[in-house]
């Protein structure tokens, strides 16, 4: 439980932490909220030569609703994002998915930007980015969420490259987030979500595959007017989840189908 | 007992403020100076032959002082850790579990080097310079594959993987199973378990060469045992040791057991000559603290049409892991308990251990118990289905009613009454009433389940557990002195008499007895001495409310503090010693049998196989209570895990690396609050007759009860599926994999 031995440097503006990283050299890491890496590090799953503390970027901690869309600084905490006003007004679902991560050590402690960059399967943000189109924004570029989750903890971050702005569109209409797990804090063995958008249903599903899902063959029925129930049978076309101690590929999308159906029925 | 003020009463345990408030003190708290921390290499791989193990890097390591291997230690270690056989006569293959491995090792967690280092960051930085050459083996990791023909053995060289393999019986079984109706058959698994104490083991320990002294700091439930192993261990006489557990963090059973750590960490002390520190991590925890349950149960149960039980047939498998731990015969004691609350007098018992490359099993909150309890239980749901009975009524019908009554082996049950406890717990559920909503519901396609467990257990032949306040109030009710003039001391060797310690729900039976005797024997002496000081006979003198008079006139009265003053002053009656000290070893005549009945309501989701708990209701009998809000707090904690067990957690080891697959607490389910639902506790008081509290023993009754009357309440909810037992733990996936191969 005791980490190896690392380098320490805390940064206090977005252009000094890239600097940092740069001057580290491979196998320097961000350090947000730290509630992904560090138990790596506690295990030495991970080593990180240095860590550059990016928790003193006091400017990327906001939330901003800008027109039709809602920005959310990286360093902006869970917790944040649970009690925003102007997340419940512009994209509800997301305060909701955020009072649904972790305990409340987790949800006070870690950041979207964390959750985004980790690339984790079985976070929740990602799903809710990838479905509705969000950008990711960084120091160097803008990148689609399409673009963004490329395989199980794979992004197309570079070494110096800092998460700095989630962009969601703003929407406030109908929306549910089913996470399917064990305990409440858990990770989800699955969750499926859906969200009525410009006349049109959004749906993600989580942990069905090695990045979060866009069910787009279940949002094509209801557009050709299918009832939920016969939609979201699609909603498994073309999974294939991993086998692990929870679930194994047959459960996971039995349960991404159920879900689905409920999200969309329950989704208010 | 009279009526009294103290016994009984709802007093907070006053051990609490200190530990809530961060004040605790625990091993970790100790920091003598110049103290060196240990790291142990642990093998990684359930079976491996060790070819080489090189010391060069970690030794060159900032801040090493030392590395030992096994050679090193054969200097100071005589023999193989102790294990015990009190249960089971035959064992066929005693196996001595070494200190150290040497060429091979047989679980994963099992030490093969030990480093001693400056600081604790740079002891683990060299423990992963270590470097050590394994021949993986091929390992067996579960009781199936460890009994097959062919199998590959846990330890190079033996025969077979059987520990011991013994039965156990009584009346005529054969005669019972031939004149039976109905029989049926199940195989129920008791699945491997973390023990999971909020703390986990830690020791510091300093040898002093001259005097040739040990004294050993420990988060163990058993002082006095570590003391004694110690010495058969190290020749050090024992009176030159003194082990010592402050404050412990939970044990649940998994700090009974004497474990290569503290022979090692006491050992590396001489070796080097300086302090030694070693404090549990948690994910070496895992595979180093020892396992529970781990158990196959075959059952048979031989019935009459009415529903009156005939016979029944166990056979009990036991994963021993690696080794025979030191009280894993522990488990074994199923067989005492085995026809539970039934009137059964043809029982056969057959307990086989079995050898396998896995973490080493020991007792785990109600050893033995929680399993024989399950087995019963679920065999006498499974009658009372095939009868089309009312789980109530089987119950009822077969209940023991006379007591004192001699069980199948010749054990003696105090007291009980099984029914008054069933009748009480089915009021406050309102069962008819849930039966009436679960027949609505299952119209709606909901499937609603009610669970029954009617449990008892045998106590007083062996953990915090309330001790500082609940012996207080025994002394200070019985020395009429104010509750807050009363210290209890435990746990340490050095100034307190040879206990066995706590374990088997047997601290309030034993030691709240002897307590109660010795503070009798104060009362004694004290009204002697008052009679002499009063000028007045023995017998003229009353006691009551903490002062001695004589009969008729109460205000020249002296108070018990006067007298243990007096006590050490010249005017004693003659042939009276000074001072009012009393001791005494209290072993009961016999054993205490408290008993309960659970009720659990669950619903499962029929699409996902989610299960979830709507109601708890948890009837208790331990006789006479000295402290309530104390026996409420354990009958809560035991629950819970009982809980835990029903629908959480679960082992899983690798069947090709014998590594473990649930090796951190991400994987390893512990429930939480948030997944528990309501309980209402409430309790009958039959008094025990083999104390002189009339108490019974509750540490471990919540366990013991609760993972059968969920488990129960899920197989309920999935009768109109056609769907008579599941496995624990009923997890989703495991729920919804029978309900679609029911749907075939
Ligand atoms: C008990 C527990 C339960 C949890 N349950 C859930 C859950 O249900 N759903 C869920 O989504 N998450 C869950 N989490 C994870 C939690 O949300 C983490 O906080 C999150 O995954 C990582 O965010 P962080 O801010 O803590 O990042 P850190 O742990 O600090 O960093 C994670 C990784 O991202 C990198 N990184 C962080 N910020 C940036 C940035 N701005 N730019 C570039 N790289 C960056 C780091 O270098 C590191 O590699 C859980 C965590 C715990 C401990």
């Amino acid at each position: 439980m005791i980490p190896a031995a690392f380098e320490y440097a805390r940064a206090s503006s977005v252009e000094e932490a890239s600097s940092l990283l740069n001057r580290f050299g491979e196998g320097a890491k961000v350090l947000a909220g730290g509630h992904s890496l560090v138990p790596l590090m506690r295990l030495r799953l991970a080593q990180p030569k240095a860590l550059v503390d990016i928790n003193g970027i006091k400017d990327l901690d906001y939330v901003k609703a800008d027109g039709s869309r809602l920005r959310i600084g990286a360093l902006t905490r869970h917790v944040t994002i649970q009690r925003s006003k102007v997340v419940r007004d512009n994209l509800p679902i997301l305060a909701e998915v955020a009072g649904e991560i972790g305990d409340n050590q987790v949800r006070n402690l870690g950041t979207i930007g964390g959750v985004v960059a980790y690339a984790d399967a079985a976070g929740d943000y990602p799903t809710i980015a990838l479905m509705l189109d969000a950008d990711i924004v960084t120091n160097q570029r803008t990148i689609p969420a399409e673009d963004f989750f490329q395989d199980l903890f794979t992004t197309p971050l570079a070494p110096d490259e800092i998460v700095t702005e989630v962009v969601f569109p703003v929407a406030s209409g109908p929306h549910k987030y089913i996470k399917f797990r064990r305990r409440l804090f858990d990770w989800a063995i699955v969750g499926a979500a859906a969200q009525k958008l410009n006349g049109g249903w959004r749906i993600g599903l989580t942990n069905v595959g090695p990045t979060p899902v866009r069910a787009k063959a279940v949002e094509d029925a209801l557009q050709k007017g299918a009832k939920p129930e016969e939609a979201a049978e699609h909603a498994s076309d073309g999974l294939e989840p991993a086998d692990d101690l929870r679930a194994n590929p047959e459960y996971k999308k039995h349960l991404a189908r159920v879900l689905t159906r409920r999200a969309i029925q329950q989704a208010e | 007992m009279a009526v009294s003020t103290l016994i009984g009463a709802k007093i907070h345990r006053r051990e609490d403020p200190r530990l809530v408030s961060g004040r605790g003190r625990y091993v970790d708290d100790m920091q003598p100076t110049n103290v060196l921390h240990a790291a142990f290499i642990r093998s990684p791989y359930g079976h491996a032959k060790i070819s080489r193990i090189d010391l060069t890097e970690a030794t060159k390591a900032p801040g090493v002082e030392a590395i030992y291997t096994a050679r090193d230690f054969e200097k100071i270690l005589q023999g193989a850790m102790p294990v015990t056989n009190s249960f089971v006569a035959d064992k066929k293959q005693p196996i001595g579990w070494a200190y150290i491995a040497k060429d091979e090792t047989r679980y994963q967690g099992e030490i093969v080097a030990v480093v001693l280092a400056r600081g604790r960051d740079e002891a683990a930085d060299a423990a992963s310079l270590v470097q050590v050459d394994y021949k993986p083996m091929t390992p067996v990791v579960d009781i199936d594959g460890a009994v097959a023909k062919g199998s590959p053995t846990a330890h190079s060289g033996i025969p077979d993987n059987i520990a011991w393999d013994t039965t156990v019986g009584g009346g005529d079984v054969k005669a019972a199973f031939a004149e039976a109706d109905v029989v049926v058959k199940q195989r129920i698994l008791q699945q491997r378990l973390f023990p999971i104490a909020m703390e986990g083991r830690a020791l510091v320990v300093e040898y002093t060469p001259i005097e040739n002294k040990l004294t050993m700091w420990s988060s163990t439930q058993v002082p006095h045992w570590v003391r004694l192993c110690l010495t058969l261990a190290t020749g050090i006489p024992e009176s030159n040791i003194r082990v010592i557990a402050p404050d412990v963090g939970g044990g649940f059973g998994s700090k009974i057991h004497i474990y290569p750590e503290e022979y090692l960490a006491a050992a590396a002390s001489k070796l080097s000559g300086q302090a030694v520190k070693w404090v549990e991590e948690r994910s070496e925890n895992l595979t180093a603290t020892h396992h529970g349950r781990a158990q196959i149960f075959d059952i048979e149960v031989a019935a009459k049409k009415d529903g009156t039980l005939l016979g029944y047939k166990v056979t009990q498998y036991v994963d021993t892991g690696a080794y025979v731990s030191v009280f894993s015969s522990f488990q074994c004691s199923a067989y005492a308990i085995a026809e539970g609350a039934y009137d059964l007098k043809n029982v056969e018992f057959r307990t086989v251990g079995v050898l396998t490359n896995t973490t080493p099993t020991d007792a785990y909150r109600g050893a033995g118990r929680p399993e024989a309890t399950h087995a019963i239980e679920r065999g006498i749901d499974l009658v009372a289905r095939e009868l089309g009975m009312d789980p109530v009524e089987i119950r009822r019908k077969n209940f023991t009613k006379k007591f004192p009554h001699t069980n199948y082996l010749g054990l003696i049950y105090d007291t009980g009454d099984y029914d008054k406890a069933l009748t009480k717990a089915l009021e406050i559920a309102n069962y008819s009433e849930l039966r009436r909503r679960q027949e609505d519901l299952r119209k709606q396609g909901k499937l609603i389940g009610i669970g029954l467990s009617t449990w008892i257990e045998v106590c007083g032949f062996g953990p915090g557990q309330g001790h500082a306040t609940t012996f207080a109030q025994i002394a200070a009710e019985t020395l009429g002195i104010p509750y807050d003039q009363t210290e209890v001391r435990t746990g340490d060797t050095g100034d307190t008499p040879f206990g066995y310690g706590t374990y088997g729900s047997r601290s309030l039976h034993v030691g709240g007895s002897a307590v109660l005797m010795s503070s009798r024997k104060v009362v004694d002496k004290a009204k002697k001495l008052a009679a002499h000081l009063l000028e007045a006979a023995d017998e003229d003198v009353v006691f009551e409310g903490g002062r001695f008079y004589v009969k008729g006139s109460p205000d020249r009265a002296k108070t018990m503090g006067e007298i243990a003053f007096a006590a050490h002053r010249d005017n004693l009656p003659p042939g009276m010693e000074h001072g009012l000290e009393a001791t005494t070893y209290y072993d009961p005549p016999d054993l205490s049998w408290p008993f309960g009945a659970h009720v659990c309501v669950v619903e499962v989701d029929p699409e996902t196989g989610a299960v979830k708990l709507q109601r708890y209701v948890a009837v208790d009998d331990c006789g006479n209570v000295i402290n309530p809000m104390i026996v409420e707090g354990q009958v809560h904690g035991g629950v819970v895990q009982g809980i835990g067990q029903a629908l959480f957690e679960e082992v899983l080891y690798d069947h090709e690396t014998g590594q473990l697959k649930t090796g951190t607490l991400r994987e390893y389910m512990v429930p939480t609050a948030n997944e528990i639902p309501e309980f209402v506790t409430e309790r009958t008081v039959t008094p025990s007759i083999t104390n002189p509290l009339g108490a019974k023993g509750i540490g471990e009754a919540g366990t013991i009860a609760s993972s059968i009357a969920v488990i129960n309440a899920v197989c309920d909810a999935l009768t109109p599926l056609g769907i008579k037992h599941i496995d624990m733990p009923a997890t989703s996936d495991r729920v919804w994999k029978l309900i679609k191969e029911a749907g075939k």
